[in-house]
């Protein structure tokens, strides 16, 4: 069973949807023990940095995502919000986040050598992976995901990106590290891609 | 870099794709699902479904096509037609619709783009103006007026400052009708695509008239678009979306790969 954590915002069903469509098993839950007792966890997402943070906590997730579910080494995906949550602190309402990569999130530039730059992008951008990871497997590199963000994480230590896209600035657009695996792209909704990438994190065994 | 978007429009009666809609090898045409899934699988980046039920009692029909769809299709998709308030919205979008287009209704209640923006976010709400050319004078200074109700009524207002207006309350991306070039298959109304394009910080969707793959090329470079509504150049399968795409980037226009559908796992 794969728990989607229930945050009370986002499009949860559409991973849902997804999930199902691969044959994995799935449950949209708020329940901390749910989520202690499934064998992988999922933070899907699209929202603000601060309402979701504020949810999690007032859920009381914020300690079972860090200590129960990625401190025991469970595996763990976090897309579009779900990254920008894994870092210390967020531009974004000056969010604290839940500080498990060392880094912060920050907003795309208005401009760009003087000319305007549009956020939030969305749409379909190439990914160009920078170090091979499993999640990857079978998708070619610079393939295009599907992309709703002003905001982009910056960590502190380069080494846990494994993918970058270009909007303007090249930003990290996926990260791993251990059973720690994120991206800002939208999984659920970026075609055939997307759905290997989800299967990928799926099957992969630790 | 973003992808140009290649958006096929569908329009939806009771659950049924109802017009404009003849030619696609085995899928019935009526069935909204079927088509979506035909457009996901022929590489498509967006799709937008446009509610044309006329009664309030068969809306919940919609929302059924959107569950079924939502089951089907991995890339977002859009629900538009008759969307008047906050509750109207979130029954779509749980339903599991990427965003809402809202249209007359935000002419008439503005205040809905900014109630929208603050419960979903500004990335679910899609602003769709259907525009048409008048004299350039002090009250249409683009030269375009808004009007609503499938272009039977004007409303006085500048079109050029409307999507200002829109964006200022938070529509997370626009979409041009143009109500003279719909239909004509004479390419999209550029000046005014490009007028907006180049005034906003959002993206711009160019909607109306695209004909051949010339149209949707100006759209993009001419007209500025960041994504084009197509619906009979598509529909009638004279073009393909994979050959739109070639000819697109045989013309040095960024396209999103349509890559090989692989089978599902089950």
């Amino acid at each position: 069973m794969i728990a989607i954590v229930d945050y009370r915002a986002g499009n949860l069903t559409s991973v849902a949807s997804a999930l199902g469509h691969l044959g994995h098993r799935s449950e949209i839950t708020d329940r901390p023990e749910a989520i202690r007792a499934a064998e992988r966890v999922i933070l899907p997402g699209v929202g603000a940095a601060g309402a979701t943070m504020e949810n999690l906590r007032n859920l009381g997730l914020d300690r079972v995502l860090r200590d129960d579910v990625i401190g025991a080494g469970k595996p763990f995906l976090g897309i579009c919000i779900g990254i920008q949550v894994l870092f210390e602190r967020s531009e974004e309402d000056a969010a604290d986040c839940l500080e498990i990569i060392p880094g912060r999130v920050v907003r795309f530039p208005h401009s760009v050598d003087g000319r305007p730059l549009k956020a939030p992008q969305i749409g379909w951008n190439r990914v160009r992976q920078t170090r091979p990871h499993p999640l990857f497997a079978g998708v070619p590199d610079n393939s295009h995901f599907y992309f709703v963000n002003s905001y982009y994480p910056v960590p502190d230590d380069q080494a846990v990106t494994i993918a970058t896209s270009d909007h303007g600035v090249v930003f990290t657009a996926a990260i791993a590290r251990g059973n720690v695996m994120a991206t800002q792209f939208h999984l659920e909704k970026s075609g055939p891609m997307g759905l290997r990438m989800l299967d990928n994190f799926c099957r992969m065994e630790f | 870099m973003l992808a140009k978007r290649i958006i096929p429009c569908l329009d939806v009666r009771d659950g049924k794709v109802t017009k404009g809609v003849r030619f696609l090898n085995n899928v019935d045409v009526g069935d909204p699902v079927a088509m979506a899934r035909y457009y996901y699988e022929q590489g498509a980046d967006e799709i937008v479904f446009y509610d044309i039920t006329a009664s309030n009692e068969r809306r919940g029909i919609m929302i059924e096509v959107v569950r079924a769809v939502a089951r089907e299709i991995f890339i977002p998709f859009s629900v538009g037609g008759g969307l008047r308030t906050v509750e109207d919205m979130r029954a779509v979008l749980l339903a599991g619709a990427e965003k809402v287009s809202i249209d007359s209704g935000a002419v008439r209640n503005p205040r809905i783009i900014a109630e929208g923006a603050r419960a979903f976010g500004s990335q679910c709400i899609v602003l769709s103006m259907q525009v048409k050319r008048r004299p350039v004078s002090a009250e249409f200074p683009s030269g375009c007026e808004v009007v609503i109700d499938g272009g039977r009524t004007p409303t006085g207002r500048d079109a050029f400052n409307w999507a200002r207006e829109g964006e200022s309350l938070g529509a997370g991306e626009l979409c041009i009708n143009s109500i003279d070039q719909d239909g004509a298959k004479s390419g999209y109304d550029l000046e005014i695509t490009r007028m907006i394009a180049d005034g906003v910080g959002i993206p711009v969707i160019a909607s109306g008239g695209a004909g051949e793959p010339r149209h949707l090329l100006e759209g993009f470079t001419a007209g500025g678009a960041d994504a084009a509504i197509v619906a009979s150049i598509v529909h009638y399968g004279e073009y393909p979306i994979p050959s739109l795409k070639r000819y697109l980037r045989a013309h040095g226009v960024e396209v999103r790969d349509a890559p090989e559908m692989e089978r599902s796992a089950n």
